[in-house]
Formats: structure tokens, sequence, C-alpha cells
């Protein structure tokens, strides 16, 4: 239909076409809203009107019908001077004025009744004729039937159908107006549901400009209805977007300083070496020194890449299922080593098998950032634990040490990139190792907690087991066909 | 040996040609692509370093690729500032015998160098026994005797003294030790390693009077008789 018609109109299709593209989403939505009211009313109201007509119109019938059975039992009984009596009776106790009867000999000569003459449409006895007639000067509907007595005598019986007629005029004006007093609220409640829908969209599109604009503190409103569903979720990315900015800017912060002090001290003494040094030994050192400063930016460096990396999620398809019990026990087997040199003792508490979907390699990094950050920490004759747990679909993961813990101030911060609680200043490293578990947790859909002991620190992984369960399902129903 | 070097760093390249001359190897060097898959093409190298990314239209990848579609089984050491997991992935799926990242330390290169090029004969016939002076081990009893000591290692200990051993007289590297011995491809900040090796020591030469296992300063650690 639309081809033909683009055929014959193109001007008006094209206009057509653009038109509806600027369309919003809420005015149709309205749109649609209001003509489907309109049109649902407009069918009940037409219902409503036919079945009270047919009502009106049956019971007219009705009443013309028991008439003529009564007419034609006088008939039997008297004759035709009684059915004459009958009529004449009849009409006398008419008060309405609404009965109309007609008795007619074979020679079509009139015997009794109130109408003029015997109309000529009226031949069939089996319907029933609509009649305009003359009554006291005015015209007026009537419905009449014809009957037909032996010895060639017709009858005809009718109403008056005035009454009904204004009755079913009103009926149809009220309907009317009834339709079109919905169709006006209709259009109305389109215009409240196309505003509704408009403040719905504008906040997010107010938020997401906002956002555009660089103000990342702005967030969608929870006004608790079902649009708080878009709302967290882009509330949720929101937040995201801010962390991954915020890191972008923590590292740019961090290059500026953690990277700027080695590489400065490098040339400092790279440069003093060049200009004052005597022997080669000297110069020597100093390129040692240099190479050792250069180092740590490398690994800086490194760490900070691979914490961005993992924070992008790009390692996901790396997910698979695992058993983490080995690459747990691995770890702690490569750390008990420097715990004991330096007089921790390390325990593992580690279950048979641990079902875990994710990225081995990543858990056992974070773990051993929390082991090294451990054993950095803990004074000797103490004890570090190892322990993990599975506990309603969770997988748990902890390091618990004796040493000397952290304030809650600094509790909240540790896993900032480059944040260095006081204490630590004196120890080595860059104070990513955190960030690198916080990554690794958040990958994983997981979370890092922080406890204070008292004494010790306790720093445990959750990470849920069953974000990849579908996947469990999936592989293993794949591997295992269903056999009918 | 003969070493064939495709790097296009200038810098980069002078510091490798320089130290591995000095340490007697014979160096090719290509500074391209096309001319590093020429020359690797036909001539025979004892081992390939490679650049993964490569001025002249052909990466260090393809020559890999185009190397190994050929059958040619010379030992690659690819050396990458692409360090990410997945890269290393592609280097040794693509036929790499070896990944190293950029930065690096000569010392490191120099070991991996060697321990790649010492390979291909070392581990050509399966070995049962591995003998260094007077310490032997037996890899199917899975038994360690120096003189006529037994000595008791742990499973992992086993394993490092194991990889010692088959890379005795070759300076080996914390890296490749965690590497290899533990599979791990990420650097733990603390000397794990260390700690480790020195435990083995303990075992395999406190008690008796010459000691096997040597540091190597700057570099790692070497596994010999003297």
């Amino acid at each position: 239909m639309t081809p033909k018609f683009a055929a014959r109109f193109p001007r008006a299709w094209l206009w057509w076409q653009r038109a509806w593209r600027f369309r919003s989403a809420g005015l149709g939505f309205s749109l649609a809203y209001g003509l489907i009211f309109a049109l649902s009313a407009a069918l009940f109201l037409s219902l409503l009107w036919w079945h009270t007509n047919g009502l009106l119109e049956r019971q007219v019938e009705q009443a013309v019908d028991a008439d003529a059975r009564s007419l034609a039992e006088h008939w039997m009984q008297d004759g035709l001077p009684g059915l004459i009596r009958t009529i004449q009776d009849r009409l006398d106790l008419d008060v309405e004025d609404e009965a109309l009867y007609l008795l007619v000999g074979p020679n079509g000569k009139i015997l009794a009744g109130n109408m003029p003459a015997w109309p000529t449409r009226v031949k069939r006895i089996d319907r029933y004729y609509s009649q305009t007639i003359l009554r006291a000067g005015t015209r007026a509907t009537s419905e009449v039937h014809a009957y037909v007595f032996p010895g060639g005598f017709r009858l005809l019986v009718g109403r008056d159908v005035r009454g009904r007629d204004l009755l079913r005029r009103l009926l149809t004006d009220t309907f009317l107006w009834a339709w079109l007093m919905v169709t006006a609220l209709a259009i109305g409640g389109a215009w409240v549901v196309r505003g509704i829908f408009r403040r719905i969209l504008g906040s997010i599109a107010r938020t997401t400009a906002a956002i555009a604009r660089g103000d990342m503190r702005e967030r969608m409103p929870i006004v608790g209805n079902e649009v708080d569903l878009v709302a967290h979720t882009v509330n949720d990315m929101l937040d995201r977007i801010a962390r991954l900015m915020d890191g972008v800017k923590q590292v740019s912060n961090a290059i500026a300083h953690d990277l700027r002090t080695p590489i400065t001290r490098a040339r400092t003494g790279l440069e003093d070496a060049s200009l004052h040094a005597k022997t080669t030994e000297e110069m020597h050192a100093a390129i040692d020194r240099a190479v050792a400063d250069l180092d740590h930016v490398t690994a800086v460096f490194e760490a900070l890449m691979r914490i961005a990396q993992i924070e992008a999620g790009a390692r996901r398809a790396a997910f698979e299922m695992c058993d983490l019990t080995k690459p747990l026990h691995d770890m702690a087997e490569l750390y008990e080593a420097t715990a004991e040199e330096r007089g921790i003792h390390l325990a593992a508490d580690l279950p048979d098998h641990l079902a875990f979907y994710g990225d081995a390699r990543l858990i056992q990094q974070g773990v051993a950032n929390l082991l090294d950050n451990a054993i950095k920490f803990a004074p000797s004759d103490t004890m570090i634990t190892l322990k993990a747990s599975t506990e309603d679909s969770q997988v748990r993961i902890s390091v618990s040490d004796q040493g000397p813990g952290m304030s809650d101030e600094d509790l909240s911060r540790a896993s900032e990139r480059f944040f260095r609680a006081d204490a630590a200043r004196n120890t080595p490293g860059a104070g990513l190792g955190l960030s690198l578990v916080q990554a690794v947790a958040q990958l994983h859909s997981g979370r890092l907690l922080l406890e204070s002991r008292h004494p010790g620190l306790r720093a445990a992984l959750l990470l849920p087991v069953t974000q990849g369960k579908k996947s469990i399902t999936q592989a293993s129903s794949d591997a295992h066909p269903v056999e009918s | 040996m003969r070493i064939l070097l495709v790097e296009d760093d200038p810098t980069v390249r002078s510091f490798i040609v320089k130290g591995l001359r000095e340490t007697g190897h014979v160096v090719e060097e290509a500074d391209n692509g096309k001319d590093g898959l020429f020359l690797a093409v036909s001539e025979n190298f004892d081992i390939v370093i490679l650049d993964r990314m490569l001025p002249g239209g052909i990466d260090g990848l393809r020559i890999l690729e185009t190397l190994r579609a050929q059958n040619n089984a010379m030992p690659v050491l690819l050396l990458s500032a692409l360090a990410d997991v997945d890269e290393r992935v592609a280097g040794l799926k693509a036929g790499g015998d070896d990944y190293m990242t950029k930065p690096f330390a000569f010392s490191e290169l120099l070991a991996r160098v060697e321990a790649l090029a010492r390979r291909g004969s070392a581990e050509q016939a399966p070995q049962t026994r591995l003998v260094v002076a007077d310490l032997e081990m037996d890899l199917l009893s899975r038994t360690v005797k120096r003189g006529n000591e037994k000595i008791d290692l742990q499973p992992r200990e086993f394993r490092l003294l194991e990889f010692l051993m088959r890379h005795a007289g070759q300076v080996v590297t914390r890296t490749m030790l965690l590497e290899r011995v533990w599979d791990y491809h990420f650097d733990p900040q603390t000397n794990v390693i260390d700690v480790h090796v020195s435990r083995l020591r303990q075992k395999v030469d406190k008690p008796f009077d010459t000691a096997l296992i040597h540091t190597i300063r700057n570099a790692g650690y070497i596994l010999r008789a003297e």
C-alpha cells in the first residue's frame, strides 16, 4: 500500500518519512494510546446502542404479536362482530393513543380500526412494516403487522413508535456525546502519558548530557518505579566510568609523582657520575643505581598496566571452570619459604576441592600480593593463615596475619592506587598490590574485604561462584547430550 | 653460536650485539622485517632473537610464522614491548620458543639465549639420569644422591634442582625459574625464588665441601662443578 502511495505522491511520502523520523517515541506512544482508547470506546458504545435498540424493537413486536393473538381468540369465540367490538373497545381503552388497528373485509371495505386506509406496501404477513402515518395532523412512525383471517378478512395491528424513536434519538445523542468526551479524555490522557514519557527520558537525557559535559557526579534519581531499573543500570555504568576515569586520573598523578621520582633519581645519579665520578668503580656504582631505579619504574609501570588491563575486563576471555585448591596450595608453598626465613609461620587451610569459574592465574596473583603484604608487615614469631572455603555460593579466600594491622581510615583507602599507609612508607613497594587484588576481585564480580583483627589484618576475597553457572550447565550439557 | 638479531631500534640493537659478541657469539643483524626474514630463511642460525613490531611491512610474528610454515625449527626468542599475557600466548602459539618483554636486563637475555640454544641438544633424547660432578639425579625413581649420600627433597625442590641440572653450566635467572619451575608469569615483589634456592643449597651444598649452586650477581644462578 505504501509503495503505491509513495509512487503516486513522492513528495508527500518524503515529507511523511521525514516527519516520522522526528516523531518522538512519547508522541507515538500516546497517539497509539489515544487511538486505541477512542476506538474501543466507539466499539463499546455502538454495541450498547445496537443492543438497546434491538430490545426496544423486540418489545414492540412482542406487544403487537400478543395483541393479534388475543384478537384471533376473540374471532374464534365471537366471530366477526366480536372482533370488531373488541377492536373498538381496545381503541377506546388506549389512553396513550399508541395502538393501531385496521380490519378490512374481503372486498377491501374497512370494518373497524383507526387507520384511514390499508397501506399499499403491506402485502405479506410474515414481517413487520415500518409505516409513516398521519395521526392527529402529525406524521408518526409506526410498526405494523398484517394477519389474515378465514373468509378473506385481513387485520392490521400496529404500534405508534414515536416514543421509541424519541428514545433512540436520545440514546444516539447521548452515546455520541459520551464518545466525544471519551475521545477528548483519551487525547488528554495521551498528552499526560507523553509528558510522563518525556520526563522519564528527560531525566536520562539530562543525566547523560551532564556526564557528557564532564560532570561525573550527576546520577539518575531513584523514584521508586520501573524506571529505576534503567536508572540503576545507568548509575552503575556511570559509577564504573567514574571509577575508570578516577583510575586514569590517579595514574597520571602517580606517573607525575611515583614514576618521576625514580626517574629523577636515576637521571641525577647519572649526571652526577658523568660530571664528578673519579674512578670507574664510582661510575659503575652510579650506573647500577640508575638501572635499579629504572627497573623500579618498569615494575610500577607494568603493575599499572596490568591493573588497567584487568579493570577494563579484557582478561575475562580466559575464564574457565577450575579447581582453586592446587593453585592456592602452590602459592602457599611458594611463599612458605620466604615466611619461614623471616620466622613467620604460614599455614594453609584449604578444602580438598574448590570449584570456581574464573581466571585461576589472576586469583593466584591476587593471593600472591596478599601473602606478600602479610609477610612484609607481620613481625616474626607470628602466624599467617591462608584460608579458603565455599559458603553461600561464594568462594572466600582470606589471608590473615598478626601484624600491626591498619587504622580504619587507612583501611578505606588501602586499595587506592599508590596509597601507602604511613607505617608502610619505609617498606619496599609502590602501593599497587591491593589495587591489583581489588581489580582481580572486581573482574570476577567479587569484593575485597579488609578487616582489622586486633592484632593483625584480614584480607578476604569474596568471589561469587555462580556467575559461571550458566556456562557450566551449558558446557556439561554439550559434553553429555541428553539421551532419550 | 651464530645468532640472528632482528630489531629496529638502533640503541637496543647495538647494545645486544655488543653484549653477545663480548660473550663470544657471532651475531648477524637486521633492522627491518624484510631483511630479517631473508636472512632467517636463507642462512642457518643457532638462534633467532626477534622483535615483534618491525618496520618494513613484515612484523616479527609474520617472520616466525613463515619460518615455521617452512618446517624451520630454529629456536626463536621473541623480544617485544608487548607484555600482555594474551600477546605472550600469541607469540608462543605462533611458534616462539621463549618470550621476553622490554625493558630487559642483558643478563636475562643472555641466560635465555643460552638456555634455548642448548635445549635442542640436551632435550632430544629422553633422559633418565642427570649428573653434575658428584651430584646425581635419577628421574625415574626420583631420587637425588651426592657422593654416596642420599638427599631428601620436597617435590618442588626436586623440580628446581632438576631444572638447574638440565641447564648445568648456564646462567638461570629468577624469572626463568619462576616461569619454568612454578609456571608463574608475574613478578613477585619479594625474593621468593632466592629463598627457595637458598633452601635447596642447604640440602645440596651445605653438608659437602664444594658448592655446586652459585649465585651470579645481577643475573641469577648457575649450577656447575668447580
